[in-house]
């Protein structure tokens, strides 16, 4: 056995912890932001109607924060703290571990510009565009890479659960991000999606199901297996289960990403897939869920004296909450009724706010008197964060499942004589606006904890002492010599970081490529309907600014085939409408009704006017007024590129289309605004057509009156008999 | 669900297998890590499970040592 000093840096701990803090807060208030414009929507049109606090730009703002900033950092502090720690080694490179750090926070802050300009793909969770993706493809092996090689210099022979995730979240968000990220750019901060329609969809959802499970939860167990015995002072309760958590929950993760789309234009098959994976995840999820709980098995009164145990025991609790109700909201009759109401948002908060959150809290109570040697500042103040966090998580969530429930049971009520009991929409989302002014109150309730938590720790690390490094003596158990004969294989892999490494990306991979690798062939073997065709250009540049304005928070174009949503939107969508879509918009949340039918449903001038003020035209709308886009001038310099760029990816744009486009655009734009003036002459007849044809409300009302009205136009040809058997 | 959708799939030669090829595969894996779980012997889980709590005793004191 031989001795050797260690230094551990605890340093890039500490910078973490700070900026996971920070980040943090700064996530949770855009979040309260949002949450306020809904409550709120005059004050917010009234006093506050910037483009760049507009409600479709902050909520990608907010989830991002939260995401890739708050539990980015969180994943960061704990995975550098615990490895150090588990390896009995430094980490392999300072370099790396700081070009992380810095890497990291670069691209959080690049986000926080670039998100509010407008510059964003649109596909959740993965918005920021193509120079952004790319260095986060780059900070994320450089992390990799610094953590790979710590484990292969680390001083003890086997590798502790707790790392098996950290590798696990390394490669499949790897994997995920740059297959999702296929795109080509169009400029500097724009680029069109690789995929289109069915398959952009299916690639999309199989990277946000993941982003779930591979950043928000597979990273948290590893720092559970770690943080909790460590807290309870007690081993594990057990660590065969751990075991098979591991497997079974990065095994089955993978395939359950198509339940985002369920009743969809996605194949059946998928559906179906994705379905049975996502009820067989309950098993390894609260296997997980148990290991933790249990470990404080014969230990509880730690709890009644541990804040830090308090907010690992609703954190898992938490945990428990969500992966039930996650395959729940999977099963297809649950689905139909819960999917795109806030039910959807109300599960991600219990997951966020409780697991990810309570967790984090947990983890920075416990790290900062580690790292300053002295006690936490105050206890009761921990204490008291505890009860208002936990509050804050109630009043949030019960009221946003009251709405979801709600809102999904008016959607489908029907009167005695068929007919909708609530066709307008408006009328179901009026009806929301006192859950959601009590949410904001539940959220804001949960920033006041976090703060009081800043203050708690800052405090806590004013008063003591930091080193840089701490200095440990280790016996490394590496260079003691033991036979491999008799070896089962498991432990073989368990000792080989590469190994691990290996299997777990083919584990991940298996799921990825049997659901992925047909949807794609599909795209050879579709039947294209004759009707679809290309957008036209003045169509191509609206859906650009519905994509920059992010429309798609909150309106879906997806028509499922049911008949509450068939009577109250029109004929249900089809596969092969979205073929020239890249990137599909079907959407995920309906604040606002869907609009996959919307073409020709109202005049040009009522969209005029309803996009300038929603709520003159639609009394009692939650909608954010536009009027920058009825000021601002459509920027057509990047038009040719667009069509050159789209025709690469085979939208069947007639050859040299570039050279006609703008003058097609032009003479579109002229008819639409023509139509306008009509209609708005009676009141101001001074506007002439050459005033808005050139402006960015004139592409966008092109493109939402081209919605849906490809198949409109000859329904008979695509008319499915077997709509009403998939109905029973 | 729709004739249209499985009209496309059924042009994928062999795509009912794909199910079944899933599955297999997933229990098969499972099989065997269960089958590694229970080889493990107590001593083996015990000696695991405790590296979390085996560094709090090897410390020297703490260093501000500046690199």
């Amino acid at each position: 056995m031989e001795v050797i000093e260690v230094k551990y840096d605890n340093r890039i701990v500490k910078y973490f912890a700070y900026a996971t803090i920070f980040w943090g807060i700064i996530g949770m208030i855009v979040g309260l932001t949002a949450a306020l414009q809904l409550a709120f929507p005059n004050f917010f049109n009234d006093y506050l109607g910037y483009k760049y606090l507009s409600y479709g730009r902050i909520r990608p703002l907010h989830t991002n924060a939260v995401i890739f900033a708050f539990v980015g950092n969180g994943i960061f502090t704990g995975v550098y703290y615990s490895m150090q720690r588990l390896l009995k080694t430094r980490m392999w490179s300072d370099k790396l571990s700081y070009l992380n750090f810095w890497g990291w926070q670069l691209i959080i802050v690049s986000a926080v510009i670039t998100l509010p300009m407008g510059f964003t793909s649109s596909k959740e969770y993965a918005e920021l565009e193509w120079p952004i993706d790319i260095a986060i493809a780059l900070m994320w092996v450089v992390f990799g890479w610094n953590m790979m090689a710590t484990l292969l210099v680390r001083r003890v022979k086997h590798i502790y659960t707790a790392i098996w995730f950290y590798i696990a979240t390394f490669v499949t968000v790897a994997v995920l991000h740059i297959f999702n990220s296929f795109e080509v750019p169009v400029h500097f901060m724009k680029s069109y999606s690789w995929y289109s329609g069915v398959q952009d969809a299916l690639v999309q959802w199989w990277y946000g199901h993941n982003a779930v499970a591979f950043f928000l939860t597979t990273p948290y167990l590893g720092l559970m297996y770690y943080f909790v015995p460590k807290a309870a002072n007690r081993p594990i309760y057990s660590y065969k289960l751990s075991i098979i958590h591991f497997w079974a929950l990065i095994f089955i993760y993978i395939w359950a990403g198509p339940h985002h789309l369920l009743y969809s234009s996605l194949p059946d098959w998928a559906q179906s897939l994705g379905v049975v994976f996502s009820i067989m995840l309950i098993a390894p999820s609260w296997g997980g869920m148990l290991n933790g709980l249990l470990t404080l098995r014969g230990a509880w009164d730690k709890v009644r004296d541990s804040a830090v145990l308090k907010f690992f025991v609703v954190a898992l609790t938490a945990y428990g909450m969500a992966t039930f109700e996650g395959p729940m909201l999977s099963l297809k009759s649950i689905n139909s009724l819960t999917h795109f109401t806030d039910w959807t948002i109300a599960h991600v908060h219990v997951a966020g706010l409780g697991w990810n959150g309570m967790l984090t809290f947990g983890m920075m109570y416990y790290l900062f008197p580690k790292l300053f040697k002295v006690k936490l500042y105050s206890q009761s103040l921990a204490n008291a964060h505890f009860w208002i966090a936990t509050l804050g998580i109630i009043l949030w969530t019960i009221p946003m499942y009251w709405a979801g429930f709600s809102q999904g049971l008016m959607w489908q009520e029907f009167n005695a004589d068929g007919t909708l009991t609530n066709p307008d929409f408006l009328t179901t989302v009026t009806a929301l606006k006192p859950f959601y002014i009590m949410r904001t109150f539940g959220g804001l309730i949960y920033i006041i904890g976090a703060l009081l938590m800043g203050y708690n720790l800052i405090k806590t690390a004013k008063s003591g002492t930091f080193a840089n490094n701490e200095v440990v003596e280790v016996t490394s158990s590496l260079k003691t010599k033991h036979s491999d004969k008799g070896e089962y294989w498991h432990r073989v892999i368990e000792r080989k970081p590469m190994r691990l490494l290996l299997f777990s990306v083919i584990v991940i991979l298996i799921g990825g490529a049997v659901e992925i690798i047909p949807t794609m062939a599909v795209k050879s073997n579709i039947k294209k309907i004759t009707q679809v065709k290309p957008y036209s250009p003045l169509e191509l540049e609206g859906r650009d600014i519905y994509i920059r304005e992010g429309c798609v928070g909150c309106h879906s174009q997806m028509v499922r085939p049911l008949r509450f949503e068939t009577e109250r939107y029109g004929e249900y969508s089809k596969a092969g409408e979205f073929v020239y879509d890249h990137p599909f918009l079907w959407g995920s949340k309906r604040t606002g009704p869907d609009l996959a039918r919307e073409g020709g449903l109202r005049s040009d001038s009522w969209h005029y006017g309803h996009l300038i003020s929603p709520k003159d035209w639609s009394p009692g709308s939650i909608m954010p007024a536009y009027p920058w886009i009825a000021e601002e001038k459509l920027n057509t310099s990047h038009l040719k590129k667009k069509i050159r760029v789209l025709q690469g990816l085979g939208v069947p744009y007639p050859e040299g289309y570039d050279e006609q486009a703008l003058t097609d655009l032009n003479e579109q734009a002229r008819g639409i605004a023509a139509n306008i003036i009509k209609d708005l002459s009676k009141k101001e007849s001074d506007i002439q057509v050459s005033d808005i044809a050139n402006k960015e409300i004139i592409a966008l009302i092109s493109y939402l009156q081209r919605l849906g009205t490809d198949i409109k136009a000859v329904p008979a040809e695509i008319e499915d008999t077997e709509i009403e058997t998939s109905l029973k | 669900m729709l004739r249209y959708i499985k009209h496309n799939m059924s042009e994928i030669a062999g795509i009912e297998i794909f199910p079944i090829i899933s599955l297999l595969i997933f229990v098969l894996f499972f099989i065997a890590v269960l089958w590694r779980m229970f080889k493990m012997t107590k001593a083996e889980t015990e000696t695991y499970s405790q590296i979390p709590l085996t560094e709090e005793d090897e410390h020297l004191d703490t260093k501000d040592t500046k690199e």
